[in-house]
């Protein structure tokens, strides 16, 4: 056991979740790991479940059945719920709904400050947690100054600041224009690869899938997908079946195939899509 | 008109007057008030004038400021000044038209009285303006902290006055979005008698409910998440610490008595 | 019904220490049929411009003449010109607030002086168009609907004015693919079934590729571009200048392009990319 906490952040158990006077469950027998310094992504169309599931992980709902574990920790634990919530942080969708304070650094400082730690380790760690998403300059402005992107970023170093293992993001780019969304995916997938923080990311967009290292997507509550962005998106009926999407270069290799070109059907990026071209023709 | 009012807002500055503790300044501005109740005749006026101007005047804002921000109140003073004209019990007849006797004491009271309200609202302005409304809940937390021991909920009234002005501009903002759906659907805000426009009023204020119970749910989900549990065990980034210059503030305002109170018994 | 904006600027809090220029002589004249995507970075004014086109905001200077008709004369009645150019604002849903879906559609057609009649009518015809069934869901409270219904009633509420030009501003913004899907279909209908005239906000290169027959690019409260998607897109680094996106099809016709490979100039819809790289496999030059 103690291993296996060692190298998984998050572990789920037989997990199943109902809202009180709910009919059914609204995440049923799910099982799942995130790995330390994983990157994965939770698909799935409105009321599938995920963001239940997100609220499990940093212990916000309590399974009905099952189990989860934040490293090594169960979350049916009362006396763990605040270790388990700094050790997996939470990024939510709507910027302006998870902004505390009237002052950005004031805001990042919060956690800590619920937590109990010195106001001199407070200074050292919120400077830290904003240079680490790009926003020391703004440490004192007002948030509703800033835009929808710098606000999660500073979701996300308030997060940051609590010296997380996790981070959720529960679409936390859903209401960002291009240039936020952008902003924000950066941050994450720097923090992932330079920190080695695992992340959790919930979205809508495949592109953003696309950049996981493996994605569950949900279902009725149920887990009906597992694999790599490459694994899943090549099966584009089943996940149009799921409501979703595939990205655009998945669903142009698509195209490409049914007109007899030996394709192959996992290209996910523009990149990709240029040298499978390249090696069709050199090929050829 | 929203512009005029001085009264809340904050005036950034690195003044020795917005340096000082805000806790020291919230004590002090209450020391003034009082003071200014305790006056009882013209030249005391004159000294809680000349205070006041030396006080913004350190502070770095132009007076005409201070003064502009007594625009929207001139109906309160107006209608104070009546009043007490009119219900003034006095002996001294200045001037008398059919039921109507205007005495000496009924014109000093109700000038007394206007000026107590003058220095009153700019007082005040001078803590808002030099105090940022973050500082201020900060002091009010600290001030009323003592009181936590006898179960009153300060933590508690320092975050929600925190909240508040977090998601008064947010609020603000959606409020102009609705109406503006609202008139893209041909919502008439503006004509029709009162109970027209009240009614009006509905496809606004539903939305805003709405609006905010849900921001309200998330916030406290958020808030949830980040490990709030109330005011216990709790430390603050900014601890306040009270310098050199609040004690300099604290000699301005006992000189400030001790004239006054000299002036009251000299002068009567 | 053609929408003229002459010379349009309009500056927010003037005279305060916040002074911004939010358009800056915008010129452009949207005609009757049209399907026009509006695109540019945030801030970049569409949402200032948007909110012109039925009179909401005044210009600071310039006009906008709706069916020759100058909505800032006096004498223009705004309200009557808010029922020809419906507005969908961002995160319609917000808007809602009578006690059932039918109410709530009802509300336009009722500020409108219409007989109970035509109202029930166009509340019927109005949610036949976003695909919600009258029987099912007219008498149910709006609250209790999901997101992606919301938001359909929302538009119904709208369209029940039977508006001749409809702006949308980020009509699929924070919906999942499914629901993106359906609200995207449903404009595509109206424009083709009613001819309806559509101005559509999007930060959705893709939506925009597929579906607009014009395009104006804004930045920086000026008009960058006006063109077919073709001429748009075709410009690719302009486009990136002001940092916007390309659909992702152009993406690979450029890149393709730089490789050697023969894709048509101006390609943008994924087919098209498509085509060129079927033809130039089939043809089998020389590789890259």
């Amino acid at each position: 056991m103690e291993n296996r906490q060692k190298e998984n952040r998050i572990i789920t158990d037989g997990l199943s979740y109902r809202y009180p006077e709910a009919e059914r469950d609204a995440v049923s027998d799910v099982a799942l790991r995130v790995r330390a310094g994983e990157f994965v992504c939770i698909l799935g169309h409105n009321g599938s479940g995920k963001s239940t599931l997100a609220k499990l992980f940093n212990a916000l709902y309590v399974p009905t059945e099952g189990t989860v574990w934040v490293c090594g920790m169960d979350t049916k634990d009362d006396e763990l719920v605040f270790d388990i919530r700094q050790n997996a942080g939470m990024v939510f969708q709507n910027p302006d709904n998870q902004i505390v304070a009237t002052v950005v650094e004031e805001d990042v400082a919060f956690g800590l400050e619920n937590n109990g730690v010195p106001p001199q380790e407070i200074r050292v760690r919120i400077d830290e947690a904003l240079a680490a998403v790009g926003m020391s300059e703004r440490a004192k402005k007002a948030p509703h100054m800033l835009s929808g992107g710098q606000k999660q970023r500073v979701a996300i170093a308030g997060v940051l600041a609590m010296r997380p293992s996790v981070i959720i993001l529960d679409e936390s780019t859903a209401m960002l224009d291009p240039s936020g969304r952008a902003e924000v995916m950066n941050t994450v997938r720097r923090l992932n690869r330079e920190e080695g923080i695992s992340i959790v990311l919930i979205t809508h967009f495949m592109t953003e899938a696309a950049q996981a290292d493996m994605i569950y997507v949900m279902d009725g509550g149920k887990i009906a997908m597992t694999g790599t962005p490459r694994e899943v998106f090549s099966q584009i009926g089943r996940v149009r079946a799921l409501g979703l999407d595939v990205p655009p270069m998945t669903a142009l290799a698509e195209t490409l195939g049914k007109a007899g070109l030996p394709v192959r059907p996992d290209v996910l990026t523009v990149e990709e899509m240029v040298e499978e071209v390249c090696r069709l023709q050199s090929k050829g | 008109m929203l512009n005029d009012i001085t009264l809340g807002q904050y005036y950034p500055g690195n003044s020795p007057v917005h340096r000082m503790d805000p806790r020291c300044k919230l004590l002090l501005t209450v020391a003034y008030i009082v003071g200014v109740f305790l006056i009882g005749n013209l030249p005391g006026y004159l000294l809680a004038l000349a205070f006041l101007w030396l006080v913004v005047r350190v502070s770095g804002i132009r007076f005409s400021y201070l003064l502009r921000g007594l625009k929207p109140l001139r109906f309160i003073l107006v209608f104070t000044f009546i009043l007490n004209v009119a219900f003034t019990q006095g002996q001294t007849v200045l001037f008398a038209v059919g039921f109507f006797r205007l005495t000496r004491e009924a014109l000093e009271n109700a000038i007394y009285f206007s000026l107590r309200l003058v220095f009153l609202v700019m007082g005040t302005s001078v803590l808002t303006l030099t105090t940022s409304p973050v500082q201020l809940t900060d002091a009010l937390e600290h001030l009323m902290h003592p009181l936590a021991r006898f179960g009153f909920p300060a933590h508690e009234l320092a975050m929600m006055m925190t909240i508040a002005l977090r998601f008064i501009p947010t609020l603000l903002e959606e409020a102009d979005k609705i109406q503006k759906a609202q008139m893209a659907r041909g919502a008439d805000f503006e004509s029709g008698n009162l109970m027209a426009r009240a009614r009006a009023m509905i496809p606004l204020l539903v939305p805003l409910f709405v609006s905010s119970f849900r921001r309200a749910n998330d916030l406290a989900m958020a808030m949830e998440a980040r490990c709030y549990r109330g005011g216990e065990h709790r430390t603050r980034l900014r601890e306040l610490r009270y310098t050199r210059l609040d004690f300099y503030a604290l000699l301005c305002m006992i000189a400030f008595f001790v004239l006054i109170i000299a002036e009251g018994m000299l002068l009567g | 019904m053609p929408i003229a904006v002459e010379g349009v600027s309009y500056v927010y809090m003037a005279g305060s220490p916040y002074e911004t220029k939010a358009l800056d002589n915008v010129n452009l004249t949207i005609e009757d049929g049209e399907f026009v995507a509006l695109i540019g970075h945030t801030g970049s004014g569409k949402s200032t411009l948007v909110q012109h086109l039925n009179g909401l905001l005044s210009p600071t200077s310039g006009r906008v003449l709706v069916d020759g008709q100058d909505l800032a004369q006096k004498g223009t009645d705004k309200r009557a010109v808010r029922f020809r150019v419906g507005l969908v604002f961002q995160y319609p849903e917000n808007q809602l607030f009578e006690e059932t879906v039918e109410k709530d559609i009802a509300f336009g057609p009722k500020n409108l002086g219409l007989a109970q009649e035509e109202i029930s009518r166009r509340v019927k015809d109005a949610m036949r168009r976003v695909a919600l069934s009258y029987d099912e869901l007219s008498q149910r409270s709006v609250f209790e609907l999901s997101g992606g219904q919301m938001r359909r009633v929302a538009i119904a509420g709208v369209l029940a004015m039977e508006p001749k030009v409809l702006v949308l501003d980020e009509p699929c913004a924070g919906l999942d693919p499914h629901g993106r899907e359906e609200i995207l279909g449903l404009i595509r209908r109206l424009h083709a079934e009613s001819g309806t005239t559509i101005v559509m906000v999007s930060h959705s290169m893709d939506d925009v590729a597929n579906l607009a027959e014009r395009v104006i690019v804004m930045d920086h409260g000026t008009v960058a571009m006006d063109g077919t998607p073709r001429e748009v897109f075709s410009r690719g680094d302009r486009l990136r200048e002001m940092g916007l996106d390309v659909p992702q099809a152009v993406e690979l016709a450029e890149a393709l392009r730089a490789r050697g490979i023969p894709v048509p100039q101006g390609a943008y819809l994924p087919g098209e990319v498509a085509r060129a790289i079927l033809a130039f496999a089939g043809k089998g030059e020389e590789p890259c």
